[in-house]
């Protein structure tokens, strides 16, 4: 299996090879970051966090899979919305907030822009998006703004493996 | 909850006789397990919990699945059950096997990791285009031209296929192939070389019906393969995308493409988010702002005019052209610039119209988005017209050759009269010996004019992209990595630097080169082999050039909507090429002497000769009742309109499961809050 050899290299005295005994091993976050996938992606340590077991970062291998195929092709739009909410969620409330906001955009500009623009942004994304009025996105609000999004299928929360 | 239910019936399978209640309820069971595992992909759930749940599910799906059929249907059942259960893995297996096969998937990675995916989006556009043109080239070459070499007449036995005597001593010259005249003219590359016999052969291969319905099915195969390709996207893509309610969330949360994995590539997108948020907000701010109207619009008609007497001065430059080339073509001795000046002047047209396009533009002051469109409606109209403009003029030409054929007849009549005489004065047999295929005066033969013109036209297309991209992308990338080092200004920064991926031009060329290909291969059969040949090493050739002369856009290039754009493109391109293929065969009679079809009034007689020699009395009977114009132009309406109903059908099914989603999720905060 492709993915277990993946698994396997990146931490080859850890992983065993023999994987139906159901060993209790789980790879750290700063290995899985640098995986050639994620290594440029500005949200890498969000996603690992979302996948794994224990909110730490850290993956076992049914973690590594589940995370690999969410972001497959072949997932289906509703699930990938469901993770693409966690990940989004800095502070893991079930609620974007305009803090979440603030977060995604700096990571998405390298903070190149300035105090004003940010809040202007946020300001706006929260305009567009929030229709129960209660000042953040609840995942209704996110899916529904997403799934009328164009690219969010082809290449905006996908990987090639 | 269901341990209880499962200890009963596994009591119960003991005995030998199920009541039916408790079988239904096992049914029932299996079902829902069954339907378990075929969502389990949906659910949000830990992998660990969705293996568990799965394991569990087809644990009794296994072992009460066999027990459901009753006496002797038990075991048809839970063969039944087997075979389909193998038949599933054979599938996935098959698919799994057939996603390896995929050709180029490694290479086309490598250019989405370093290119992001719009640039990828081409070349995976340029493999379909290859997938379709194989299959075609396939029809073409085992069911036309393979029958024609292995059971027809060979080279040399007829007219048609001998090179005329007085062309024979410069029948083998390179510059005489590369016009494709000589013996390229005379083999099974084009239309004249194929007999009209009706059955060829022990097989009885009827060669000319079998070339009536490979044309046709050409096109029958192109249009469902579009229209397939065409559905298949608009499932994906969801709303217009033209929805301007959104774009500060979609570009918080659908701008990054996460199929980049080059440091470089990643800089350039992180720039470009940066740049895209800073004008979305300009954008924002000066939305209020008080624009000359009169003005803006005062410019755009200038625009607009201005680039309307551009296409029509490139449509006249190109009929005055082909007109030359036919009094060149009557001349000795011309040179090579006077044989290739029709490919020349258009392809320098396709070249340098599209930038003047642009710099015109830059008058309309439009948002790039739409000022993008107008661009590529202008060259898609410049393009049209100068194919169209090419086959006008190539009609006169066509309509020359027919009126010269009755010229040709007579002349063929009182040569073999002269002939005849002659032989029969040297031997007193009754027969006279036939005259050498060489010497016998040729009709003009315009189908076969017709696909020299298309098979040149395709050839010098190719020629001019690929040296286009070797001078504009490689030449440019070596002068300017390696004159840098001694050059006043930074070359690398400012002007020339390196090329960006031209994806619109790009595919706008293979959407045209397709279109006259389309045009062409019913008169010259060989074309599509060309065509395959060079898709493939487009693709060889222009994934190196792209790696290693081209840098990534700065700007975004959205790649997901623009795939039904090319699409809908191709097919329009498809019914504008069918027209002028239809329009010969039912109103041009055929060539005398050359091709499948000659000595018929016209071209679609041969489906009913073949009706009435080859099939019983009653479905030539059928055909003329169904010929009927009564009976063809209501079933044209139901086609068009069941197809229009095809794209309302497609959105009705994307929306109704998230408008549910919505309301429920709605119904629910507002509840809590309520509470």
């Amino acid at each position: 299996m492709e993915l277990h050899g993946r698994y396997h290299e990146m931490a080859p005295n850890v992983v065993p090879m023999d994987y139906t005994k159901d060993p209790d091993v789980k790879l750290p976050m700063q290995l899985i970051i640098n995986m050639p996938e994620l290594k440029e992606n500005p949200f890498k340590e969000r996603i690992v966090e979302s996948f794994s077991e224990d909110g730490e970062g850290s993956l076992s291998f049914n973690d590594f899979v589940d995370m690999f195929s969410v972001l497959s092709e072949m997932a289906p739009r509703e699930l990938k919305a469901i993770y693409a909410f966690k990940i989004y969620d800095f502070n893991t409330d079930n609620f974007i907030c305009k803090a979440d906001l603030e977060k995604t955009l700096n990571k998405l500009t390298r903070e190149e822009l300035t105090a004003e623009e940010i809040t202007l942004v946020c300001e706006k994304v929260i305009e567009e998006a929030d229709m129960d009025g209660d000042g953040k996105l609840g995942f209704a609000d996110f899916e529904n703004m997403i799934s009328k999004a164009p690219d969010f299928l082809s290449f905006s929360f996908m990987f090639h493996i | 909850e269901n341990c209880p239910r499962q200890n009963r019936s596994s009591n119960s399978f003991d005995e030998e006789s199920l009541s039916e209640e408790e079988l239904a309820m096992l049914m029932e069971q299996v079902e829902q397990r069954k339907k378990l595992i075929s969502t389990m992909r949906n659910k949000p759930w830990r992998m660990v919990k969705k293996l568990s749940v799965l394991r569990e599910a087809q644990a009794f799906v296994e072992k009460f699945e066999g027990a459901l059929g009753k006496g002797k249907g038990k075991k048809l059942y839970a063969y039944k059950m087997m075979m389909a259960k193998k038949w599933v893995k054979f599938k996935r297996d098959f698919d799994n096997f057939k996603t390896q096969c995929i050709p180029w998937e490694m290479k086309i990675k490598e250019v989405e990791s370093h290119f992001g995916s719009s640039v990828a989006s081409y070349f995976i556009f340029l493999r379909w285009m290859y997938g379709v043109n194989l299959v075609l080239f396939g029809l073409i070459f085992g069911l036309v031209i393979i029958p024609e070499i292995l059971m027809g007449m060979p080279y040399g036995s007829m007219p048609r296929k001998t090179v005329p005597r007085a062309e024979q001593a410069t029948a083998m010259d390179f510059s005489v192939l590369w016009d494709f005249e000589g013996y390229i003219k005379y083999s099974a590359l084009f239309y004249g070389y194929y007999n009209n016999q009706r059955t060829i052969g022990w097989l009885k291969y009827r060669l000319p019906m079998a070339y009536f319905m490979v044309g046709i099915s050409v096109f029958g195969y192109s249009l469902m393969v579009v229209i397939r390709s065409m559905a298949r996207n608009a499932n994906q893509s969801t709303a217009d995308g033209d929805d301007d309610n959104f774009i500060f969330s979609w570009k918080m949360f659908t701008s990054w493409d996460y199929l980049i994995g080059n440091p470089e590539t990643a800089d350039n997108k992180f720039a470009s988010i940066t740049t895209g948020f800073k004008e979305s907000i300009v954008d924002e701010q000066e939305s209020n702002k008080d624009e000359n109207i009169h003005l803006r619009r005062f410019l755009r008609v200038l625009a607009n005019v201005l680039i309307i007497c551009c296409l029509c001065g490139s449509g006249y430059l190109i009929y005055f052209v082909v007109k030359r080339s036919q009094t060149f073509s009557k001349m000795q001795n011309v040179g090579w610039y006077e044989r290739n000046e029709v490919e020349i002047v258009m392809s320098l047209l396709g070249m340098f119209c599209p930038p003047l396009f642009e710099t015109i533009a830059a008058l309309e002051n439009y948002h790039p988005r739409i000022g993008l469109k107008w661009q590529l409606g202008r060259i898609f109209a410049l393009f049209l017209g100068n194919l169209y403009t090419f086959l006008l003029a190539l009609m006169d030409d066509v309509n020359e050759k027919l009126a010269e054929e009755d010229v040709v007849k007579n002349i063929t009549r009182w040569m073999l009269l002269g002939h005849h005489n002659s032989s029969m004065g040297n031997s007193s047999a009754d027969t006279p010996p036939p005259l050498d295929p060489a010497d016998v005066p040729r009709g003009p033969c315009w189908e076969t004019t017709v696909g020299i013109e298309f098979v040149r036209l395709t050839v010098s297309d190719i020629l001019v992209t690929y040296v286009t991209i070797l001078v504009g992308d490689f030449i440019r990338a070596c002068f300017v990595r390696f004159v840098n080092y001694c050059w006043c200004w930074d070359l690398e920064a400012g002007f020339p630097s390196y090329a960006e991926f031209d994806i619109s031009g790009n595919v706008l060329g293979l959407v045209f080169n397709q279109g006259m290909i389309w045009m062409g291969s019913f008169y010259a059969p060989g074309l599509v082999g060309i065509n395959v040949l060079r898709l493939l090493t487009s693709m060889y050739f222009q994934c190196w050039a792209v790696m290693s002369s081209n840098v990534p856009h700065e700007r975004v290039f959205k790649a997901s909507k623009s795939n039904n754009f090319y699409m809908g493109l191709l097919l329009l391109i498809l019914f504008l090429s069918l027209l002028p293929v239809a329009y010969t065969i039912m109103s041009l009679p055929p060539s005398f002497d050359c091709g499948p079809f000659s000595g018929k009034k016209r071209m679609y007689e041969v489906i009913q000769e073949t009706i009435e020699l080859d099939f019983p009395l009653f479905i030539a009977k059928i055909f003329s009742y169904m010929a009927n114009p009564g009976l063809i132009i209501p079933a044209i309406l139901l086609m068009v309109n069941s197809l229009r109903k095809i794209p309302i059908k497609l959105k009705i099914n994307q929306h109704p499961s998230t408008c549910l989603k919505l309301l429920t999720h709605v119904n629910l905060n507002k509840n809590d809050q309520l509470l």
